[in-house]
């Protein structure tokens, strides 16, 4: 017996070590027919790590601070400059930072988009598609935390907006609103709570989630673009899935090229374009924040924008304005019951109805169409325009046990899964341009 | 294994009175956490009364004040604005003052104690950003039967210059006008009426 593998077995004999790596990397069998799409999971974890890591880091020189220094700017935005300024690798970790939040979002929404094609919230995956909604919840509310900390303008009213969307609550809202913000406006006693719960309370809740996400995706195993169940079809002697390839090194491998590609466009922006024209860092938020000044346009970052429109397309009625922040809370939470209200038979849209197809694309014409909106200012015709999109929003999550009863496609699903090549890619080269383009013309237009 | 008899109701018993004392225990200990949320005694000492002297601020200007943090705007309206107050009566939600957004000495037709002189919290009764003061007559942003108020740029809520709301936009409700007095013709104290 080799010197290393006697430490092993020290190990294993005291913790579990071989059988964990087994279970979850070398053993842990995924269909073999990942495409694209299933990029993202891993990704998330990577943007993860960054904004772990550089989290860490950025504490050890900011200060949650809103009071004046003696040259009367505030103690956090000034210490946010002279992490820009005068701390060497300051800028490129705070840009990490900030750039890491915008991309958190846009691998995720990419990876929630997945499941939503091809079924992956269906039974018996339902509790890994909600661990999954409330990881989403808490990287909302840790993406509003954070955005609080620089003491900005568009820092404070954005913040100042979203605390008063808990004091249209009837009845108990107005205290509420003072609860969450420990003063009558937003300010320091704020700053200092978002900073704790931004950088202890909801990492922690973040990091168990991931990790009950995984155990339950693992305890399942991975759904795939053809929606087949790989445990139906096993070797009857090694009881392996006839269609699955372990983990490591089959998509260790694949997933690396996933990290090389996406760290060269997260360099380019970091380095290029770390503000992103004004939609990962807004241009208010250079100026210290001014609780008498409200900027002329708000707009919170483009990841929140899709659930702001539906925010301001609700009019309020009937004394209240509470409406529409029951329409863009609905809108968030209404994503977890997607495994009830798919009735459908078939996992995949490769082998789901036209009307289904139909469907799904008038929702992302929605979403994105919400999302552009979002970051406008209101007018009478954006708002009539946002108003359609939300109700297109909430007819797909509300009108989908009717339009998926009996939804099933001319194809069959098959047995075993199916290549990716081929017809496939041209047509989601030609998809993925047409969205790209159609929003493009969507927000010259309005 | 045993052969002793288990008494599964005395062994239920214990199970629950031991949650039971442990759940009063947990929810005592969250106490101190939870009243850590609300407002300090020094954020609540923070609400005294500011007090303005207003003897420049000259016909159809407005001065900002900061009172508990919040920005109030002192304006001097003009004759001219206070007499085309009534007229926008029909496009308003509250044209009467019914909500109580103010104190009884302001729920009058120009929601203040001088007839000119307006005294409101900057503050849209939407979600909390302050409108801009456009009391320009019929800009081209805000159309031609524009008289002059303010605009809220988050979410385009329009208020008069009585700082009562329009129909037909996201806030619901007037504006508010704080407690205040006239310590002399000149000297306004915002935050107190006593």
């Amino acid at each position: 017996m080799s010197k290393q593998q006697a430490v092993l077995d020290w190990i294993d004999a005291r913790f579990p070590l071989t059988s964990t790596w087994k279970a979850h990397v070398s053993e842990y069998y995924a269909p073999k027919n990942f495409n694209f799409w299933y990029f993202f999971g891993s990704l998330a974890m990577l943007v993860l790590v960054i904004q772990i890591v550089t989290g860490i880091f950025l504490t050890m020189n900011y200060k949650p601070d809103g009071t004046l220094n003696a040259s009367g700017v505030p103690v956090a935005f000034a210490s946010v400059e002279y992490i820009m300024r005068d701390v060497a690798g300051g800028w490129i970790i705070r840009y990490m930072h900030s750039t890491g939040a915008s991309m958190f979002f846009v691998v995720v929404y990419l990876h929630m988009f997945r499941g939503l094609i091809y079924g992956s919230y269906k039974q018996p995956r339902e509790l890994v598609w909600i661990f999954g909604c409330l990881i989403f919840l808490c990287l909302m509310a840790e993406a509003f935390m954070g955005y609080l900390l620089p003491w900005g303008q568009m820092s404070f009213w954005g913040a100042q907006v979203i605390v008063n969307l808990f004091a249209s609550i009837p009845v108990i809202g107005p205290d509420l609103s003072v609860f969450i913000r420990g003063d009558f406006v937003v300010g320091d006693a704020t700053l200092n709570r978002f900073f704790a719960l931004h950088v202890i309370a909801v990492p922690l809740i973040l990091v168990a989630l991931v990790a009950a996400h995984l155990i339950a995706l693992h305890e399942v195993g991975s759904n795939n673009p053809d929606g087949v169940e790989i445990k139906k079809n096993k070797d009857p002697v090694t009881h392996i899935p006839l269609d699955g390839i372990p983990f490591h090194p089959y998509y260790t491998v694949k997933d690396v090229l996933g990290v090389v590609v996406f760290l060269i466009v997260f360099s380019a922006v970091v380095f290029l374009v770390p503000e992103m024209g004004g939609y990962f860092l807004e241009h208010p938020n250079f100026d210290p924040a001014d609780p008498l000044k409200t900027p002329p346009h708000i707009a919170p970052v483009w990841y929140f924008t899709p659930f702001y429109a539906i925010l301001r397309a609700i009019p309020s009625f009937a004394g209240t304005q509470v409406w529409g922040v029951l329409g863009m809370g609905g809108a968030v939470v209404l994503i977890a019951f997607l495994p009830w209200l798919d009735k459908s038979p078939v996992k995949s849209i490769r082998y789901r109805s036209t009307k289904f197809k139909v469907m799904v694309t008038l929702f992302i014409i929605a979403f994105i169409g919400l999302g552009i909106l979002g970051a406008m200012p209101s007018t009478n015709v954006r708002t009539v325009i946002a108003q359609i999109f939300s109700v297109m929003y909430f007819g797909f999550f509300l009108g989908m046990p009717f339009f998926t009863k009996n939804d099933v496609g001319s194809v069959a699903t098959p047995a075993r899964v199916t290549d990716n090549t081929g017809g496939r890619q041209v047509l989601f080269f030609v998809l993925m341009a047409l969205a790209i383009g159609g929003a493009t013309l969507f927000a010259k237009m309005v | 294994m045993s052969e002793q008899q288990v008494d599964t109701g005395r062994r239920r018993f214990l199970t629950v009175a031991t949650s039971a004392a442990g759940g009063v225990a947990a929810a005592a200990v969250a106490t101190p956490f939870v009243l850590s949320f609300f407002p300090s005694e020094r954020a609540k000492a923070a609400g005294a009364p500011v007090e303005v002297d207003i003897s420049k601020l000259e016909a159809g200007q407005k001065i900002n004040v900061e009172w508990r943090g919040k920005p109030v705007w002192v304006v001097n309206r003009t004759p001219e604005q206070v007499k085309n107050l009534p007229k926008l009566d029909g496009k308003l939600v509250d044209p009467a003052s019914e909500v109580p957004q103010q104190p009884d000495y302001c729920k009058n037709p120009h929601r203040s104690i001088k007839p000119e002189i307006l005294v409101a919290v900057g503050i849209c009764t939407h979600l909390g950003c302050s409108p801009t003061f456009r009391p320009d007559l019929a800009p081209a942003d805000l159309g031609p039967e524009w008289l002059g108020g303010f605009y809220c740029p988050c979410h385009g809520s329009k208020f008069d210059l009585a700082a009562r709301v329009y129909s037909g936009v996201p806030a619901p409700k007037n504006m508010e006008i704080p407690p205040h007095k006239y310590m002399s013709d000149t000297r306004l104290l915002i935050g107190d009426d006593k």
